[in-house]
Order: C-alpha cells, then structure tokens, then sequence
C-alpha cells in the first residue's frame, strides 16, 4: 500500500515548470526581438548577425556547456552552413531560402560528424589543439578552393527568392531579420527539448563523469558525436542566416577569431544554459558594436576587463549567476 | 548449473607490484558470494580487472559462456556484468530519479531519445519509483544528489546498479559508509534481488558477509587464499595469517 502511495507522489510530480519556462523563453526572445525592432529600425543588419551569431553561441553551448568539451574551433560549423547555403545560391542557383537553410543545416551536421571523429580521439588540451587544427584547416580549405569560394574575396553572387515566395529580402533587413528570429526561435525551442530529454541527461552525465556513464553501458563517445552532429546543425542554420541576410561569405565565418570569440560569449552569459548563451552573444555584440563605435582603440581593452571581470566574480556568467540569485529564494519554500 | 562468469588466471601487476595473482574463479546465477580481504589485497582492482576498466596482464574472463577479454567495458555492462564503486560516483546535479530513469532507459536502449522526458513515461516511473521506495530514497526522489546524504547515496548507487537488470552484480562495499540504521535496507535489497542474479560482495562487514553469503573468497596479496564456505573462513589459518598482516608483506617480494 504505502509503495501505491508513494509511486503515486513521484508520478505526480508537477512537470509544469519547465513548459512554463519554454514558453516564457519564447516570450522574452519575441520581445527582444519585437524591441529591437521597434528601437533600432536602422540597424537590423547588426541585429540579424546577432541572431547568426547566437545560433553559433547555441550550437557551441551544446557541446562545450552542456558536455563540457572545449573546442577554439566551432566557427568551422558556423562557416561550413554558410557556405553551403552562399554555394548552392551562387553556383546551382538554388535561391530559395529555405532549400539554403536546409543546405546550411546539413553541412554544419556533416562539419560537425567530422569534427566529432577526429577531436574525440582526445581529452582536455590536446583536443582543444585539436579543434584549432580543425578551424585553420577548414579555413585554409575554403582559401584554397577559391573557385567555389571565392577565397579571401569573399563568396558573391548569393541572390536568395522571397520567402514562401512572398517575402522578398529587402535593403532594409527587414524579411532577413523576420527570418532569422523565427529561425532562433525554432531552434531555441528545439534545443529546449533536446537538452531536457533522455539523450540531454545522458551529456550531462557525460559531461560530469564519463566513466560512470560507461559503467551504465551507454558510449560517452557515441553520445558527444551525436551531439555535435546536432550542435553543427544549429550552427549550420546560423551559418546559412548569415549567408542569407548578407548575400555574401567572407573568410572569417570559417576562422579561429570567431570560434574563440564564440566561446568568449558563451562563457560571459553563462555555460550550460540556453538562456545563457543567448545573453552573452546580445550582450558581447551589442557591447562590441556600441564601444567600438565610441571608442575604437579601447573597445578590446573593455572587452578583455569586462570578461575578467565575470570570470572571477561571475564564474555562471552573466545570465548564470542572475539566474542564481534570482531562484535562491524559491529554493526555500520548495 | 553452468558458470555465468568466469575468471580464468587473471593477471596484473602496477610496477613490480602483483595486486593480481592468477586469480581464477566462476560464478553461477543465483549465487551469493563475499569477496573479502584485507585493505589493498587487490578487491577493487579485481572488480576493475574483470568489468573491463582495466587492461590485465594476462587470463580471460567469460560471460556467460563468451570470452569477453578483448570486450570493452561498455560491452560487458550491455552483457549483464554491473558493477558498483566503492566511492560513490553519482551526478552531483541529478536527482536521484534521474539516475535510476537514465539507468532504465540506458538498459532498454532509449537513453539517445532526442524528445520527451522521462518523468512522463509511466512504465519508466513505475520501475524508478519501485526502486527507489526499495532503498527508502522515494522521499529523495527529487532532490540533487550532493543535498542527500552520503549513505544515502550509496543507496542509489545500489539502485542504479539493479536498475540496469544485471545478470552478473558486483557490489564493492556497498554498505561502507552507511549508517548502521540504513544497512538494513541495504541487505533487504539484497534479500530481495531476483533468485538467478549472481551477486559477489566486497565488504568488511563480517555480519553482512555471513548473512548475505553462501560462498566467502578470501583475497590476499592478489591471491585467492580461501574459496569456501562462510562457517569455515574463520577457521582457516591462512585467512587468519592475512588479517594479522604477515601476509601484506610478502607481496613486495615479486
Ligand atoms: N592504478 C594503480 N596504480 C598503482 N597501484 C595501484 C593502482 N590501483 C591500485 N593499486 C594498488 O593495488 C593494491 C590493491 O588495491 P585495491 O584498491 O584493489 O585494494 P582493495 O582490496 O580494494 O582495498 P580496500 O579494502 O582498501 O578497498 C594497493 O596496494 C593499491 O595501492
Ligand atoms: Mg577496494
């Protein structure tokens, strides 16, 4: 009887909260988006390089904050979504924007299976040299293929249709920032799914303790490759936004200066939490775009105090420790 | 009955160090076997040898009729060889219906589903809060594991190891640093472990030993010194002669 009773109590535990927090995630993104918007009608093209830049920042959360490998190297996803997305416009003539995003999406997945194989091998420094190999060769790849590329002239010519056929890209970003913030918030939803489910629990075991993981039969390394197969579809969908929104694909989407700034942002906002990463990419280049607009030869200067500053005192990051003090009081009364 | 695990001539030295010297045994489902010994007589080297966390020197372990030396650990585990650890490795961040859930899932093959949670599948549930009520942690179910208590931990390491449904169990000191008033729970888990399971138990407790174990190995130095019956270890000489130390110095000689 009394193990009918308590079954009862687990089973009934109120699974309510989370639903509630996905939504009030989409809710705080939809108002972000609709502010900025309404506040910076003029500057959507930096608002929609935010929105690539925070699906790389995801995409990198997922495997660095929440299985806790370490890569310099995760703008080779980025970079690989881009330019499948701009080469497929440009060179087949596939103009329509959601066939490029589908493009980006799988060449990021497919960077990412290879990136996967060969940083798995091994653990802690050397796989972070590992993943700066990786980058400058990706990067150099891209250089050197310059007839598909267009190599450090940058990839043009990309002329994406309106989408769904109505929605034509226009000078003023406005369709491109549409349709980035609906890619960002599918995306966000989906990764909200993700890292709540069984697979999302087995990486943070992961992450903790590989080898206890073992010791429950499950393959650490078959896990993390499927999360970077996931992680480069995310960033393969920022990738092709980039592509898109821009109509071009320099160099540096696919360079070692913006893995590592990625992870700059990633760890500002706070590792190992979507929210997280969203807010220290808006933080990071809103921050880069207004100091360094103010203050040219100072801005790195403020960059590199700021992230001190939140590395000693924040160690969650921006997003994490708010997030912690905010729920400290809850905590009592649960 | 035939042997669901067996251990043939296992070796394995750290430096000049033997902590496993050519020990052999074979376990049959259903049995209860104490693996006892003094500290550093190789006990949990033994469990890392045979679970696969270790490379041995020499010697082949079996299971259930498949030779699975070349196996990795990960294989074993998916074979039915379970093992717990004597220092508790639990997910500090988890609660400790999550460990049982992932061990469930992980055991049916439905730990990499992308979507849902488990905490809304019914026949995982039911399975997690059995187990849990089991080792009195259903009040814990969903608090983090570094708020609950250490003996309470070692309690869902136990629940963990029984939720992966082995068929072989290794349980290295699973009632060390429980408080006297929840080993209890601990044997009455044992007690109730379904009949076939082969169970061996590292433990120091000797109360413990005689009350769970039908078949008590004595390990010493590496070596088996005692394979026998729980009413005769105490009478052995050699047991005897490896508790009072004579034999912990003998080892350094190879
Ligand atoms: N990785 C290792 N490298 C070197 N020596 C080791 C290693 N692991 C264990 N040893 C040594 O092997 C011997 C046996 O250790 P083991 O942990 O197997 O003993 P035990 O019987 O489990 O002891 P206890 O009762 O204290 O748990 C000890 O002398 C130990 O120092
Ligand atoms: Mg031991």
């Amino acid at each position: 009887m009394t193990l009918a009773v308590n079954t009862q109590t687990i089973l009934s535990r109120p699974r309510g909260r989370s639903f509630r927090r996905d939504l009030m995630g989409v809710a705080v993104i939809a108002v972000f988006a609709a502010a900025g918007y309404i506040l910076f009608p003029d500057n959507l093209a930096l608002l929609t390089r935010i929105l690539s830049v925070a699906l790389l920042v995801l995409a990198l959360d997922l495997v660095t904050g929440y299985c806790g490998v370490a890569t310099l190297g995760h703008a080779a996803l980025f970079g690989s979504g881009a330019y499948a997305a701009g080469i497929l416009s440009a060179h087949y003539g596939i103009n329509d924007p959601l066939l490029m995003t589908l493009g980006g999406i799988v060449a990021g997945a497919v960077a990412g299976l290879l990136c996967a194989v060969i940083m798995l091998r091994a653990h802690g420094l050397p796989q972070l040299v590992l993943s700066i190999a990786l980058i400058y060769l990706f990067h150099e790849l891209a250089n050197k293929t310059s007839s598909w590329t267009g190599g450090s002239d940058g990839l043009s010519g990309i002329m994406p249709d309106p989408v769904f056929g109505l929605y034509e890209f226009d000078l003023f970003g406005h369709t491109a920032y549409f349709f980035g913030v609906a890619l960002l918030l599918i995306a966000f939803v989906l990764l909200r799914l993700v890292v709540r489910s069984p697979f999302g629990m087995l990486c943070r075991g992961i992450k903790e303790d590989p080898l206890r993981i073992r010791a429950l039969g499950a393959s650490p390394n078959a896990a993390l490759a499927k999360m970077y197969v996931i992680s480069g579809a995310v960033a393969g969908t920022g990738g092709a936004l980039s592509a898109i929104s821009t109509q071009v694909v320099a160099l540096d989407a696919l360079s070692f200066t913006q893995s590592a700034e990625a992870l700059v942002m990633l760890v500002l906002g706070g590792t190992g939490s979507l929210f997280g990463a969203l807010a220290g990419t808006l933080i990071f280049m809103l921050f880069e775009d207004y100091v360094s607009a103010a203050n040219p030869f100072h801005w790195l200067t403020m960059v590199g105090a700021l992230l001190i500053a939140v590395v000693l005192f924040a160690p969650k990051g921006i997003y994490g420790t708010a997030a912690a003090y905010f729920t400290r009081p809850g905590k009592a009364n649960r | 009955m035939s042997a669901v695990f067996e251990v043939a001539n296992l070796k394995r030295s750290f430096g000049g160090l033997v902590v496993t010297n050519d020990v052999s045994l074979s376990m049959a489902p259903g049995d209860r076997i104490a693996l006892i010994g003094p500290n550093g007589a190789g006990k949990t080297t033994f469990v890392n040898l045979v679970t696969g966390n270790l490379p041995p020197s020499s010697g082949e372990v079996r299971l259930g009729g498949e030779t699975v030396t070349r196996i990795d650990a990960i294989g074993r585990v998916r074979r039915g060889l379970v093992r717990s650890f004597q220092v508790t490795r639990l997910f500090q961040d988890m609660t400790p219906a999550e460990h049982v859930g992932l061990a469930v899932l992980q055991r049916d093959g439905r730990a990499g589903r992308l979507f849902g949670s488990f905490l809304s599948m019914p026949e995982v549930m039911v399975e997690v809060s059995e187990l849990l009520e089991k080792l009195g942690l259903a009040e814990l179910a969903h608090r983090k594991v570094r708020e609950i208590a250490y003996g309470q931990q070692r309690l869902l390491e136990i629940a963990v190891a029984l939720a992966l449904k082995p068929k072989v169990l290794l349980l290295d000191e699973p009632a060390a640093g429980v408080p006297q008033s929840d080993t209890g729970r601990i044997e009455q888990a044992l007690a109730d472990l379904p009949p076939d399971l082969a169970v061996l138990m590292i433990e120091h407790d000797m109360d413990l030993v005689f009350r769970f174990a039908k078949r008590v190995i004595v390990l010493a130095a590496g070596t088996i010194i005692f394979d026998g019956l729980p009413a005769d270890v105490t009478k052995d000489a050699r047991v005897r002669e490896a508790y009072l130390g004579n034999y912990a110095n003998a080892s350094h000689v190879a």
